[in-house]
């Protein structure tokens, strides 16, 4: 119910939404936990396995209970906390994991099967027949169990990423993290703020303690102003810092307001990579519950929350409220309550020797050992020294103590040590390199502990960052000692629940721990305690403390499972935000990119290029006979492809010679200038590498080509050899790749193409194949090239990327009135087939230059990366699988890429393999398939017949082995 | 993870490339031997503590960087130019 007068809603912003259909009316400030409290709906959800009624067991990010589906259709968003979703106008917010409905779920049957669904029982029961495990058993018990569903579609919101940078990030806005951050911000420090809630505070917005004589909520309010008008601060409210990483580097995520969400474009969460010199962890403490019989009923709740409730929300969550537990966390949720005017029932405070002094029924020592009612709290039962008292009761606030939060603190492996004093964990000094703890995730509980632990804190990180601290005094406030005398589950029959989301209750872990599973990872996979989305917040150290006792040990010495990012459940989506579609890889274009869509190109991918395949013609529908009358283009006339994806690599300097001698097997030191030379790359373990030509464009100027795929590997190799292995030669190298537009004429026509175009014309005498220099179109600087990838006479020309459009446009348009035009990838690729000439297809990464039949051009006279180990012996047995053609003499004609070779008469299985086959095309020019393939001896094995099978499409035919080069073997076509 | 690039300050990891241990800075001369090649082509310790590797910064100013770093600790140690670290080498 709500309460009058109090809390942080805005009484005049009346906010309606919906939930499993009902319409209600809540507040601006609310969250749909609290609005719905308001109404009194306390039967919120499901359990997931026992399918138990439940309700708002806390009211923050740990909730482990009230997780609702928000949204319909694409925009569905299941397993969202009731505790964190902030109400606005139009919510529709759904129950889960039931059936039909929220009040009358027929899987509640699974409760009074308990008994067989314990610990294990998986393992246990369905393990015969075994095939009936997939079948049958896996996807019924899939069905009863589980959380809310996605939709099953493409999610459609919007998500973003994004970097920050500060000298400070402090983790949590309560009363440490303000003080940390305000003196680290007074000192001069650029300071980040996050907080996971709404505003800052933390716990000061839910208790009733003044800071310097001001209501705690309001002293944040004021400290919180003063920061926000600071330049060298940024406040990150509903940001919730998920992670600690290498370096100083968080994660975070931000959840946008609705308001601003729902926006068209804007994104609904953002994922942030916060990189800081330093970091206070200030995030706090939960509280936790105690295990007893029906601890798990709709109405039972943390006491924390039952504060947080009323003095925020201004709402009782009952109307007879009663309270349990071992710390004066009780006593104070008490004094609220009855300050609101709400009836308290009861306090029973576990503690032998505790006084009350409060006007209400006291029971010291007691301890509630169940509880009862159908659908909500009904009742509690109290076991007392005298026997058990029952008391009607709508909302048991309980408290087991308070668990620091010290999670990221762990995010690198550390493991946090046990403090006695406060029976809880606590985070050691160190753990996260310049991450220190401060506050209550510090074990430090009262108001006036964090405060002065937070200055201490951020004058520890200050120092860190060499920055001197500016004078802060900690303000005044309550310094109440913490007691609690530990207590973990109330001995008893029946169940009592120790993680309320994945249902497993005291029985389980000490099951495990008679089935032998002591470790505590162990007992953690075996029960699946603190598995499910809430990690176990509310309930790890708890179900430790039991297998502690069951297995006689101590807590410490029990241990505690790994603490793992991220700190709350994170969208994959926020994660990977602008990395789906188009997103997931860097698009390149070449500047011909326009032009080929607008001759109506299909573009394929080539590593991050796209490029055409073919240029289809009126009539054409299928790719084949746009590629056979591109190839025919080119021997007979002239054809034009833009190549400017080849890695070009601009090499200047005295002693550029002797970099390229060095990394290629070949010289290029006595290259004339003005000439080009192919050139091939090894790795220095003696594998080929790369190939490509290098012009000598002046005496100490080179331009490399490199092939598309292996642009940057080379470029990476070279910055190596200079850099690493010879940093005393004076040479320097940059990528230009981007900076060129270079375009393939190529055919028996090009010259008449390109003289018609070029300022000065072309001879075969003052061009001859090889060539390399600078040429102008009408007055346009150009380098020309007189190289071939066809085979056919050839130059590939190459403007500043700018006029890269405008020429690809000319040269095409000028080639089509010869009889040629354009050619894409399908056609370049049969040509160099044709040729023989080598791709990645050949130089895959295990070939040697002995295997393409290219020993030869490792010069003898230099050393050059990979000489010494491509003479292994293993690298230069002639038994290898080396390089050659492939022709089709049996009833299928068709070869395929990727099938194996075996001698006439083996069978086709792998001991017998002679080879595979590398490429394939139809050659219109010859008219029949051809190959490219590596074969043992193959060389030697010209004219012999063999068979090729194809495993995969289930091909077997017979195949002649031939030379590599199918036409035109004296190369008497590229120089005419 | 973040590397202290010598001219660009420190930058996040990705925006480099990983290569390999450092050793392959001390290549051997062509008659070296088989041994000596193996070592500087394939042999490698894989500590957990301290080791030497190559990341160039790609995303960057293209420089070789030689880094030490803990592999357990994930601590990056110092971060020297590979051209510094080769002349200091010869």
């Amino acid at each position: 119910m709500r309460l009058d007068g109090k809390g942080q809603i805005d009484r005049n912003s009346p906010v309606s939404f919906s939930f499993d259909g009902r319409r209600y009316q809540g507040f601006a400030g609310d969250t749909l936990a609290s609005a719905l409290l308001a109404h009194d709906v306390r039967l919120v959800a499901r359990s997931f396995k026992y399918h138990r009624p439940r309700g708002v067991l806390t009211a923050g990010s740990e909730e482990p209970n009230a997780l609702v589906t928000v949204g319909q259709g694409a925009a569905q968003d299941p397993n969202i906390r009731a505790t964190t979703l902030e109400l606005f106008d139009g919510l529709e917010a759904r129950s889960q994991n039931r059936w039909p409905s929220l009040e009358w779920d027929l899987l509640a049957l699974n409760d009074l099967g308990a008994p067989f669904l314990g610990a294990g029982f998986y393992y246990k029961t369905f393990m015969w027949p075994r095939a009936f495990w997939e079948k049958l058993y896996e996807p019924v018990i899939r069905r009863a169990a589980g959380l809310g569903a996605l939709s099953g579609q493409h999610n459609a919101d919007t998500y973003e990423r994004a970097h920050a940078h500060c000298d400070l990030l402090v983790i949590g806005a309560g009363p440490a993290g303000l003080m940390a951050a305000k003196l680290a911000a007074d000192s001069g420090a650029d300071v980040i703020l996050c907080d996971e809630d709404t505003r800052t505070g933390g716990r000061l917005n839910a208790d009733t303690q003044e800071i310097d004589g001001l209501p705690g909520a309001l002293w944040a309010e004021e400290i919180t102003a003063e920061l926000a008008a600071m330049e060298n601060v940024r406040i990150m409210t509903r940001t919730t810092v998920t992670g600690a990483y290498d370096g100083g580097t968080y994660g975070a995520l931000e959840r946008l307001p609705h308001a601003v969400a729902s926006r068209k474009g804007a994104p609904k969460e953002t994922f942030w990579r916060i990189v800081a010199g330093q970091a206070v962890l200030a995030a706090g403490a939960l509280e936790r519950p105690v295990a007893f019989r029906n601890n798990d009923r709709p109405g039972i709740m943390m006491a924390s929350a039952v504060r947080a409730y009323v003095n925020r929300w201004a709402v009782s969550p009952g109307r007879a409220v009663t309270l349990f537990g071992n710390t004066d966390s009780i006593h104070r949720t008490a004094a609220d309550l009855i300050d609101a005017g709400v009836h308290v029932a009861a306090l029973i405070d576990a503690r032998p020797d505790a006084t009350c002094d409060l006007d209400l029924r006291f029971y010291p020592g007691g301890q509630v050992c169940d509880s009862a009612g159908r659908k909500g709290l009904e009742a509690i039962s109290i076991a007392t020294p005298s026997g058990i008292d029952k008391i009607q009761t709508d909302c048991l606030a309980m408290s087991g103590g308070w668990n620091p939060s010290v999670h990221l603190t762990c995010h690198m492996n550390g493991r946090p040590v046990w403090n006695p004093e406060i029976a809880a964990f606590v985070p050691q000094p160190g753990m996260v390199p310049g991450l220190t703890a401060a506050g209550a995730c510090n074990g430090q509980f009262s108001t006036h502990q964090c405060l002065t632990d937070g200055l201490t804190a951020a004058t520890t990180a200050l120092q860190a960052l060499g920055r001197r601290a500016a004078a802060l005094k900690s303000p005044r406030a309550e310094d109440t000692p913490y007691a609690i005398t530990p207590l973990w589950s109330v001995p008893g029959k029946g169940r009592a629940w120790l993680d309320f989301q994945n249902d497993v209750t005291v029985k389980d872990v000490k099951q495990a721990a008679t089935e032998n599973f002591r470790s505590v990872e162990h007992m953690k996979r075996y029960t699946t305690q603190g598995m499910a989305t809430d990690q176990g917040k509310s309930s790890n150290t708890a179900a430790l403390a039991v297998l502690a006792d069951a297995t006689g040990r101590s807590i410490p010495g029990t241990g505690t499972t790994t603490f793992r990012p991220p700190y709350v459940p994170t969208a994959i989506a926020a994660m990977g935000a602008h990395a789906q579609g188009t997103g997931f890889a860097p698009q390149r274009f070449t500047t011909s990119h326009r032009a080929s869509l607008d001759a109506g190109a299909p573009m394929i991918e080539a590593g991050l290029w796209y490029r055409p395949s073919v240029f289809p013609a009126p009539g054409e529908t299928h790719w084949r006979q746009s590629c056979d009358r591109e190839v025919g283009m080119v021997r007979n006339a002239v054809g034009v492809c833009d190549v400017s994806t080849l890695g070009k690599i601009d090499i200047q300097g005295p002693d550029a010679a002797k970099l390229l001698d060095f990394v290629y097997t070949n010289r290029f030191s006595s290259l004339k200038p003005g000439r080009c030379r192919y050139g091939l790359m090894l790795r220095e373990d003696g594998h080929v590498m790369d190939d490509g030509t290098t012009a000598r464009l002046g005496e100490h100027h080179y331009v490399m080509t490199t092939t598309t795929a292996a642009a940057a590997q080379v470029m990476r190799h070279l910055e190596f050899t200079h850099q690493a292995l010879h940093p005393e030669w004076d040479v320097s190298l940059i990528s230009v790749t981007e900076q060129w537009a270079q375009f393939a004429v190529a055919g028996p026509k090009s010259r008449d193409l390109l003289n018609g175009l070029l300022d000065k014309p072309l001879s075969n005498d003052n061009f001859p194949f090889m060539a390399c220099g600078p040429a102008s179109i009408k007055g346009t600087k150009a380098r020309l090239f007189r190289i071939s990838f066809s085979g056919e006479q050839a130059y590939e020309i190459a403007v500043p990327a700018r006029f890269g459009d405008s020429l690809f446009r000319q040269l095409v348009a000028r080639a089509e009135t010869l009889d040629g035009g354009a050619y894409g990838m399908e056609a370049l690729n049969v040509l160099r087939i044709e040729k023989g000439f080598l791709t990645h297809a050949e130089l895959h990464g295990r070939t040697t230059a002995f295997d393409l039949g290219m020993a030869r051009m490792i010069s003898d006279a230099k050393d050059c990366i990979g000489k010494t180990a491509a003479q292994r012996p293993g690298l230069t047995d002639p038994d290898r699988e080396q390089l050659v053609g492939l022709k089709p003499v049996g009833a299928i004609k068709q070869l395929t890429a990727g099938a194996h070779l075996f001698t006439a008469g083996d069978a086709p299985t792998r001991e017998n393999a002679q080879g595979y086959v590398t490429s394939v095309a139809f050659s219109p020019t010859l008219g029949h398939f051809m190959g490219l393939a590596f074969v043992q001896r193959g060389p030697a094995r010209l004219g012999e017949v063999i068979t090729l099978v194809d495993h995969l499409r289930g091909i077997t035919t017979r195949v002649e082995i031939c030379d590599p080069v199918f036409f035109d073997q004296d190369g008497g076509r590229a120089r005419g | 993870m973040r590397i202290i690039c010598p001219h660009c300050g420190a930058r996040d990891r990705r925006e480099f490339t990983y290569q390999g241990d450092a050793v392959a800075l001390e290549r051997p001369a062509p008659d070296a031997g088989g041994a000596a090649w193996d070592d500087y082509l394939h042999n490698r310790e894989n500590p957990a503590g301290v080791t030497r590797d190559l990341w160039y910064h790609e995303q960057g100013c293209g420089a070789w960087l030689v880094v030490t770093r803990n592999t357990v600790t994930h601590a990056v140690l110092t971060t020297d130019l590979a051209a510094t670290v080769r002349e200091g080498l010869a």
